[in-house]
């Protein structure tokens, strides 16, 4: 039996809608008076998706940014409603797109937790009756008559997906929430998603974080610009988005653009420079970045990191901070050479740019690579490394 | 272990499918969460504040003082055989009560956009909850205008009855004229600019100063086309013994009908698209 169908459905945003009165005023006056047609700019953000999740089944979404994961997870929780087609979901639904909506900061820990609980679709004895285990769960007993102002941020994302963590809906539909926080209170989330999969609940979950989409999904969506590229087991889906980087062979490199940053290209080429040849596994690999900034960016983070086809990053590389504080306008070429230690196999190279406030390029697959040629003695290690190993004999036992 | 229920109802997300439901059916599922938006404001309202809701009194008296003064004093202006503090306490109290609930339900949907952008609820319960912390005020300031007619020794009568009616139909103006605005104001902030200056304008468009019986013939009609103008008179007369509003309530009631009628039907249209033009 079903838990979540999906026709069809698509969703148009009208982009650049007039945002106060006076501009919408003016458009239908020029509409009236001059004949004028507004030429209204719109963006499918899905188009004829289709898919079907059955009960007790976890269903994970990849793709790029802006590729309508989101979207999605806004029309199964009944946040928008689909342009075209129709979003069917049975049981309760619940979505945790942010931790904490609707908390107020002048309200206590014990009054956030009832409102936000009610928000998110529990009823008053509901959340009576789990108010305890929320509690316990977020480990915040002392300050339940504290201002939850007072919080730090870890304790309120704490107690927020505490909340979420005990709505016990027959659909739990989760954004990446677990990109906040600290590490142990990431497990934490990833432990309650899991369970939650367990206890015959239906998930669907979006994530950049591939290993984690692993161990809870087995079966996962791969959306490129709206339409479903792709369904099928998760560890395939996965090795298809890796391998299907922006600049593959035959793909069109389109810049990527996010606030003030444009991404031109990204390369991965062999040390001497040349494009073309192939890339091996003992001899050092150089990656570039061709960007434009179009105003001053304080603090930037350029971050390059190498994945293997099952979704396990292998190597996470920053550029140097000290020279980053205060950058420019201007055009730059990022540049990093990465020693002969991978195996040889097929790898996708992500980009993370962002200042020390907002993430601006979040691209899990830039570009994919293989390394050829085979490690010696077949090694089946990720790493390849000729450290010092030997044998020597003991002094003999009398 | 299962516990999923597994004999739930399909629900559908389709273009329109939330508006098939009734909005009274919607309301009544979502009365908890009302509860749960009012006492969130009431309860955020008063803190860190020591004299609490010892507020509430402040403003009608100070605004009641300055009437007085220019109205009874200086115009000297005849309130329907009232003394004139008691005649305008009981049109501001009502006044107070509808301008403070419009502009709260107005801009409780704006004022925290991930409320729409990141999760799921009956739209209609977050303005409508916000009608419910004023009516404390309220309660609060009829005290004050009992002590008034303790001193100026006005005599309560049977009338006294219809005092819920009156709050009723009060809450009603106050709801009709509150869904449009904060529906229009998801779209067009221009809202939040513009309610401060329409409501001052409202105010003395109002009999709350002065009566209505100041006015005869077509103006006297225009003005009973004010919904506030029955509310008040109905107040009047309920708790003063002031002239019985006649037809002048039953044009009012019903512009508030109309009004709330429309009202519920554009909000919850437009609260389809809230999501994606806020």
């Amino acid at each position: 039996m079903d838990r979540i169908e999906l026709d069809r459905v698509s969703k148009r945003y009208v982009l650049g809608e007039q945002r106060n009165a006076r501009e919408a005023l003016g458009a239908a006056a020029r509409r009236l008076l001059r004949g004028e047609r507004e030429e209204i700019r719109e963006l499918w953000s899905l188009r004829d998706v289709s898919f079907t999740v059955g009960d007790g089944e976890a269903l994970g979404v990849v793709g790029r940014n802006g590729a309508g994961k989101s979207t999605i997870l806004k029309i199964l929780a009944g946040i928008t409603e689909p342009t075209l087609g129709v979003s069917r979901t049975r049981g309760r639904v619940a979505a945790l797109l942010e931790v904490g909506t609707g908390f107020h900061p002048e309200l206590t820990g014990r009054e956030n937790v009832y409102f936000n609980g009610a928000i998110l679709g529990m009823t008053r004895r509901d959340i009576v009756a789990r108010f305890d285990r929320i509690v316990e769960f977020a480990g915040t007993e002392r300050f339940l008559d504290t201002p939850i102002k007072r919080y730090s941020t870890g304790m309120q994302l704490r107690l927020g997906f505490a909340v979420a963590a005990h709505l016990e809906p027959d659909v739990l539909v989760v954004d990446e929430i677990l990109a906040v926080g600290d590490a142990e209170f990431q497990r934490k989330c990833i432990g309650r998603i899991a369970a939650a999969g367990q206890e015959g609940r239906t998930v669907v979950f979006v994530s950049h974080d591939l290993e984690t989409l692993a161990t809870i999904c087995r079966r996962s969506v791969w959306l490129e610009a709206g339409r479903v590229r792709g369904s099928g087991p998760t560890a395939d889906i996965v090795r298809r988005y890796l391998g299907s980087g922006l600049s593959a062979p035959g793909a069109q490199w389109t810049p990527l653009r996010s606030g003030p940053v444009t991404v031109g290209n990204v390369r991965v080429l062999a040390a001497d420079g040349r494009a073309g040849t192939a890339l091996l596994r003992d001899e050092p690999v150089r990656v570039e970045v061709d960007f434009s900034l179009d105003e001053e960016v304080r603090g930037l983070v350029v971050n390059v990191f190498v994945t293997t086809g099952r979704g396990i990053t292998v190597l996470d590389l920053f550029a140097d901070r000290s020279s980053l504080e205060r950058v420019g306008p201007g055009r730059y070429c990022a540049q990093v050479t990465i020693p002969p230690v991978l195996n040889a196999g097929d790898y996708a190279l992500g980009l993370w740019m962002g200042s020390a406030h907002e993430k601006f390029i979040d691209e899990r697959a830039a570009v994919s690579f293989a390394l050829d040629g085979a490690a010696p003695d077949d090694a089946e290690g990720l790493l390849v490394l000729d450290l010092p190993f030997t044998v020597r004999p003991l002094p003999e036992h009398r | 272990m299962r516990r999923t229920d597994t004999s739930a109802e399909w629900v559908d997300n389709a273009p329109g499918s939330r508006a098939r439901t009734p909005a009274w059916t919607e309301l009544w599922q979502a009365r908890e969460l009302v509860g749960f938006f009012a006492l969130r404001d009431l309860t955020s309202r008063y803190k860190q504040a020591a004299l609490g809701a010892a507020w509430v009194l402040v403003q009608p008296l100070a605004t009641v003082a300055a009437f007085t003064l220019v109205f009874d004093e200086l115009a000297g202006i005849a309130s329907q055989g009232i003394p004139y503090p008691l005649f305008a306490l009981t049109g501001l109290v009502t006044w107070t009560y509808f301008s403070s609930a419009v502009s709260r339900a107005s801009s409780v949907l704006v004022g925290d956009s991930s409320l729409i952008t990141k999760v799921y609820f009956p739209r209609i319960a977050a303005p409508v909850g916000a009608l419910l912390p004023p009516v404390v005020d309220l309660a609060v300031s009829l005290a004050l205008v009992v002590v008034f007619m303790l001193h100026y020794a006005v005599q309560p009568s049977w009338r006294l009855l219809a005092v819920p009616v009156w709050l009723l139909l009060l809450v009603l103006t106050a709801g009709a004229v509150a869904l449009w605005l904060s529906a229009v104001n998801v779209r067009y902030r221009d809202v939040q600019h513009a309610i401060a200056p329409l409501l001052q304008l409202w105010l003395f468009l109002s009999p709350v100063a002065y009566p209505s019986t100041l006015l005869s013939g077509w103006q006297e009609l225009a003005f009973a086309l004010n919904p506030l103008t029955g509310v008040i008179g109905l107040g009047r007369w309920s708790l003063l013994g002031a002239p019985w509003p006649g037809w002048s309530l039953a044009v009012s009631t019903a512009t508030v009908a109309l009004l709330l009628i429309g009202g519920v039907r554009y909000f919850r249209r437009a609260a389809r698209g809230f999501a994606d033009v806020i």
